[in-house]
């Protein structure tokens, strides 16, 4: 038994090693300048370090994300932003993991980076939102500004805020504020089944899930309650059985990615048809599987919809015939557009003057009106609640070529999805 | 059959989620017997503890992937196998070979090598995030519906390969003259080699089979889980508990200790029990500031993806030879 021990040992000591080494994937080609350049910094570069999970469980949805950055940059670059400047957008590999985006950070201001963006994974952001404050601190004049897309962990705009960290996507507390209003009014739901990932984000859906619904509808019970490890459940089987025998009628997840996809399998599998309220439907993988069961009642919370009109239908529809993949991370653009905004007004690439100029900025976003508030740079934007249905004449878009589409049934309003911020914002000197 | 169990005062809710439990971990349990049959025949007969085995088992998911796009899923369970094992016969006769004399660490690194050789390689050409591979239609849907919840039909053919391979490897190693040859050049090489039976070939066809067994179940795992490069890493861990609880070399002993890890995580999730509900049995009042709070609330639900990895420890403390080994190592 003894040199299987040693062998052992020997082997988990590479692991770590191997799993050590940073891994940075080829820099994006740049898109070609346009001829006419009319904003006031017209011929400058703008560099931005996308630190995001490439490969491993969620690579897929990093790897759709990465894609629309550069569709998004090209397509708002010089002429089509009012300070003229050029987007370029370079891929950081984390695989997902906080440790791994730290070095990715480390590596991407080795390398002169000013922007960061990064948003799948609440605790990645938490690590890097420390970082980018800390490195700020301590290198003035380096300062590097942080626009997180998609992690919603409410810590983030609150206890945690940090001056350089600007969040486009709505926090679990919008969200959850807004689905619990959107549910309290159907009457069917009885008793809730909680099924999230164990880390930061999945802890805070169901944490504000049940303080929303029990002041908005005190007889809603929760039959159960599971968090999973983040990525690492291959078979949902068992946990299917389980909130079959709990007798959920209803289930809310704020799952995404596989661990979206494959718990959607093992419902199908099981043939168990409850309905679902979830955060990320749309997400690359998810809509295909949860096409091939049928139909089901689900829905999904988010500040966007598969279905819109006017420039952001347009460049919806161009993605598709590009990469023949969804776009669905509509604050990739909100974040451009906003960017671009500020530099015009900051009239500089300067990291710390635009970061000034986001600071409260109001500007036209894809929903209409929107603000980063300056207390705690949270943006502030309407909501939707869309249902997962058939195309039809009104919903048009079939999402992943599944004739299936995810269509708006309630819009709330930015002032009704706005909560309160109890982040004391510590400007830089 | 309900009625008696029911009269035994099981509540029927009860019964149907034991059965489809049950159901559930065996399948499970059955899919791990696959992926690791092949390790534990590497280790019993050659004394290699092969740390790329799960990455064979990516590499046939991948390649049944290729082929099942190009000419069907039927075909893909024919020659991924065969592939991944011609690609462990080589690997055995052009590299293992050769380090077999400088002894057992040297050979664990080489597969250890080996495996990050795979992951890469298979991400140079498959890409970094998953691959859409799917259950055939014709196994699509469900095989029976027991207490209104369906037993896909996809699990029941999981089971199947998986009882299938055991019994012909069994019968392969007991019942042929081939599997005669190879048990004697396991505890005799010399007087098999004295009587003309050529061992190192021996050797390699045991190593390209084990590899082949890791593909078969690349085959199956790939497309009722997910085929992506992190594939291997995620079932790697548990495949080693899985030999060494069932005792290191003994095909039923991995087979008995495939079923049981399967089982136990599979009721694990189902249980919301903590120990705080255990302390409060017993008269101690359990509040947020109490000593230790973060590790007693706990659910039991929630460390079950760890249990396997807590079996392997407590085996290796008290039994170490395994459930039905035979050899202290």
């Amino acid at each position: 038994m003894k040199f299987l021990f040693s062998h052992l040992a020997v082997a988990a000591i590479f692991t770590c090693a191997g799993t050590a080494f940073a891994q940075t994937a080829a820099p994006a080609k740049a898109a070609p300048a346009p001829a006419k350049a009319a904003g006031p910094l017209a011929g400058q570069t703008v560099k931005i370090a996308m630190i995001e999970g490439l490969s491993g469980p969620f690579g897929n949805v990093g790897q759709n994300q990465l894609k629309s950055w550069q569709f998004i940059s090209e397509n708002l670059n010089g002429a089509n932003n009012p300070a003229g400047v050029k987007f370029e957008v370079t891929p950081f590999d984390s695989k997902g993991s906080p440790q791994e985006a730290l070095n990715s950070f480390k590596a991407a201001v080795d390398q002169g980076f000013r922007y960061i963006t990064q948003g799948n994974g609440s605790g990645a952001a938490l690590a890097l939102s420390d970082a980018v404050a800390k490195h700020n601190e301590r290198n003035p004049g380096k300062e590097v500004v942080y626009l997180n897309y998609a992690a919603v962990d409410p810590a983030l705009t609150n206890e945690k805020c940090n001056y350089w960290h600007f969040r486009l996507d709505a926090d679990t507390t919008q969200k959850m504020e807004a689905l619990t209003s959107f549910m309290k009014d159907q009457p069917k739901i009885k008793k809730v089944y909680l099924f999230n990932q164990n880390y930061s984000h999945g802890v805070q859906v169901a944490k504000y899930f049940k303080e929303g619904i029990t002041r908005k509808r005190a007889d809603v019970t929760i039959a159960g309650e599971d968090l999973i490890p983040l990525g690492q459940v291959k078979d949902f089987a068992p946990y299917v059985a389980k909130i079959k025998q709990s007798g959920a009628d209803t289930i809310v997840t704020g799952n995404w990615g596989a661990d979206l996809t494959l718990f959607v399998k093992a419902l199908n599998d099981a043939g168990l048809k409850l309905p679902m309220y979830t955060y990320y439907t749309g997400v690359t993988g998810t809509p295909t599987v949860l096409a091939s069961g049928g139909d089901s009642e689900v829905y999904q919370i988010s500040y966007a919809h598969s279905n819109y009109s006017g420039v952001m239908g347009k460049l919806t529809a161009d993605f598709k015939k590009k990469f023949n993949d969804d776009f669905y991370t509509f604050s990739i653009y909100n974040g451009v557009v906003m960017m671009g905004e500020a530099m015009a007004k900051a009239k500089s690439t300067d990291p710390v003057k635009v970061a000034a100029a986001m600071s409260g900025l109001q500007f036209k976003g894809f929903n209409g009106d929107s603000t980063m508030r300056k207390s705690d740079h949270q943006m502030q934007q309407g909501l939707y609640i869309a249902r997962w249905q058939k195309v039809d004449a009104k919903n048009g878009y079939s999402v992943e070529n599944t004739g299936y589409t995810l269509a708006p049934v309630k819009y709330i309003e930015a002032y009704v999805a706005s909560t309160p911020t109890s982040c004391q914002m510590k400007l830089p000197s | 059959m309900l009625e008696f169990l029911a009269s035994l005062g099981l509540s029927p809710a009860f019964i149907e989620f034991f059965t489809v439990s049950l159901l559930n971990g065996v399948s499970y349990g059955l899919l791990l017997f696959m992926l690791s049959s092949g390790l534990t025949l590497i280790f019993s007969m050659m004394g290699v503890l092969n740390f790329a085995h799960a990455s064979f088992y990516m590499l046939g998911a991948y390649v049944a992937y290729s082929v099942t796009a190009l000419i069907g899923f039927w075909w893909a369970l024919l020659i991924a196998p065969l592939v991944v094992g011609l690609l462990g016969a080589g690997f055995e006769k052009y590299c293992l070979r050769r380090v077999h004399k400088f002894g057992h660490v040297p050979e664990l690194l080489i597969t250890f090598g080996l495996s990050y050789i795979l992951l890469e390689l298979v991400q140079l050409v498959w890409g970094r995030s998953s691959v859409n591979y799917r259950v055939p239609t014709a196994l699509d849907g469900p095989l029976f519906t027991i207490f209104g919840t369906q037993f896909p039909m996809y699990r029941g053919f999981m089971m199947l390969v998986a009882v299938l391979m055991l019994i012909a490897v069994w019968l392969l190693l007991t019942r042929t003259r081939i599997g005669l040859v190879i048990q004697a050049a396991l505890t005799h090489p010399e007087t098999a080699e004295a009587l003309g039976h050529n061992v190192p070939r021996v050797f390699m066809m045991v190593f390209g089979g084990g590899a082949a067994l890791a593909g078969l179940a690349g085959v199956i795992g790939g497309n009722a889980f997910v085929t992506e490069p992190g594939m291997a890493a995620t079932v790697g861990s548990v495949i080693f508990v899985v030999v060494v609880v069932g005792g290191m070399g003994s095909l039923a002993g991995a087979f008995l200790a495939s079923l049981l890890i399967g089982v136990l995580q599979t009721f694990a999730v189902a249980m919301d029990g903590s120990m705080i509900s255990a302390v409060k049995m017993i008269g101690v009042s359990v509040t947020p500031e109490t000593f230790g709070y973060a590790l007693l609330k706990l659910k039991i639900s929630q460390v079950a993806p760890i249990l396997p990895y807590l079996l392997l420890v407590l085996m290796l403390v008290f039994r170490p030879k395994g459930l039905l080994g035979t050899r202290e190592g």
